[in-house]
């Protein structure tokens, strides 16, 4: 099987989680999206081509359908391909990547435009000096830490290991592998619901797994938003007291769901 | 020609006229790159005139493996004005449409945006779609086939072109900063051509208003 990490995560992130599925029968494999973990960095970046991607690491892996799993953006990515390419894909499993409709604040419109406008100075002002950017360098620990605010459920032994393998080391110490081209936020005309459209026109099975703890990388989106969306025949588990990275904090758990779902 | 650095892509400027004057930059359609020589009709303006190549076009970097975005060539109109300096933007097709991106986000440095046609308008649908499988044969050459399948295919939904229209109406120090003189319009096109404030007319009176 296939399984894809989530933005700004790497393939070491299934450290934990795969080594499970391979006990349970399955040759299991990942690859580090382009920009992110050991992969180059990229001239250009785009769903597009990420999905591209997954299709050349697919094609290297069997020539048959194959069952595909992700997390968080991951999730999106391996739902998206199996619309795009459904000979390729023999079943999806998509854990927390299930954008819903963007909870914006309760704004006037003109206080809205202006913040529309700070967004796009500071991302042109960004892209302006992409060329120059160095990701910032610090202890194992101190990365850790900065991981942490965004992860806040993680365990601070998992953070570190997972500097250990995403950041490599140098005389100023260490720096996480990622493009530091690469940066949150940005703009576009996709909106974060149409995932969930696709969704609907699965036609392989689908496991969909919604972490339901909200916490600062998810998505905020409830069981009630999912479901209308659900396939014929889908499995829907939206687990209670379980953030965003599912796989992290429950790892037998999912792993089980996994191995049962794809029997 | 210029060469200009937008992250790991080098992009090409390119003079085509010195002159004292507000400037013009061309931003050309999709497939195209940017001409020899100031086009016939743009004859009559009498400041300088820079025309850019695209990212995976003319002169500029053919980056491995596709990955375009509007949004991505809306950068590379910005980093053409932080050499130019604020100009008057002359956008064919694709062009037309990455150049109000950019507008939307530098009010003030876009002396009037005019949309005309060319290659690239229409753009894909305007809600989401199927993604398209494409594998193109030929890598590495300008226009990049994955530039021109890509950016063919791209969502544009008029709320979200009117959003940018709006920013550099409302922020532009210009009475009339954008005028749309294409005639092929498509659901995009037609929402920015109806905001209030916009214009519609010939593109040489257009080029004439913002000499």
């Amino acid at each position: 099987m296939l399984i894809a990490h989530g933005g700004f995560d790497f393939a070491e992130t299934f450290d934990r989680f795969a080594p499970l599925l391979a006990d349970g029968g399955w040759r299991v494999v990942s690859w580090d999206q382009r920009g992110h973990g050991d992969s180059a960095h990229a001239e250009l970046y785009s769903w597009d081509a990420d999905l591209r991607d997954a299709v050349a690491v697919l094609r290297s892996v069997t020539d048959k359908p194959l069952p595909v799993l992700g997390h968080s953006k991951g999730g999106g990515l391996m739902m998206n391909l199996a619309e795009m390419r459904p000979d390729l894909v023999s079943a999806v499993i998509n854990l927390d990547g299930l954008p819903s409709k963007r909870s914006v604040p309760d704004i006037a419109d003109h206080e809205r435009s202006k913040l529309m406008v700070q967004d796009l100075t500071n991302r042109f002002n960004f892209r302006r000096h992409a060329h120059e950017e160095v990701r910032r360098p610090g202890t194992l620990e101190g990365l850790a830490e900065r991981r942490g605010r965004m992860n806040p459920r993680l365990p601070t032994e998992w953070l570190q290991y997972l500097v250990s393998v995403g950041a490599k080391q140098d005389d100023e110490g260490w720096r996480w592998k990622l493009d530091p081209s690469m940066k949150f936020g940005g703009f576009g005309p996709n909106r974060p619901e149409w995932g969930l459209g696709r969704m609907a026109g699965l036609q392989v099975p689908l496991l969909a797994v919604l972490g339901s703890e909200v916490e600062e990388m998810s998505w905020g989106t409830k069981p009630e938003d999912v479901e209308p969306w659900l396939p014929y025949g889908a499995r829907f588990e939206p687990l209670e007291g379980v953030g965003h990275f599912v796989h992290i904090e429950q790892p037998r758990l999912i792993a089980d769901m996994t191995l049962e779902f794809l029997g | 020609m210029i060469t200009l650095t937008h992250n790991k892509i080098s992009l090409a400027l390119h003079l085509l006229q010195e002159g004292s004057g507000p400037t013009l930059l061309l931003a050309h359609g999709l497939g195209e790159s940017s001409p020899d020589s100031v086009p016939p009709v743009a004859a009559g303006w009498i400041g300088s005139v820079w025309a850019l190549d695209f990212t995976g076009h003319g002169a500029s970097t053919v980056p491995l493996g596709g990955g375009y975005t509007c949004e991505g060539l809306a950068s590379d109109v910005d980093v053409a004005l932080a050499h130019t300096g604020p100009a008057t933007i002359l956008g064919r097709g694709l062009g037309g449409y990455v150049a109000l991106l950019t507008a939307g986000g530098r009010p003030e440095l876009v002396n009037g945006l005019i949309i005309a046609d060319g290659p690239g308008i229409a753009g894909g649908s305007t809600g989401p779609s199927s993604a398209t499988w494409i594998d193109p044969a030929e890598y590495g050459v300008a226009p990049d086939r994955f530039a021109l399948a890509e950016l063919s295919i791209d969502v544009r939904p008029p709320d979200y072109a009117t959003s940018f229209a709006r920013l550099l109406l409302t922020q532009s120090p210009l009475e009339v900063p954008l005028v749309v003189t294409a005639k092929n319009r498509t659901e995009w096109l037609d929402a920015v051509a109806a905001e209030p404030g916009v214009i519609t007319e010939p593109l040489i009176e257009a080029l004439a208003r913002f000499s």
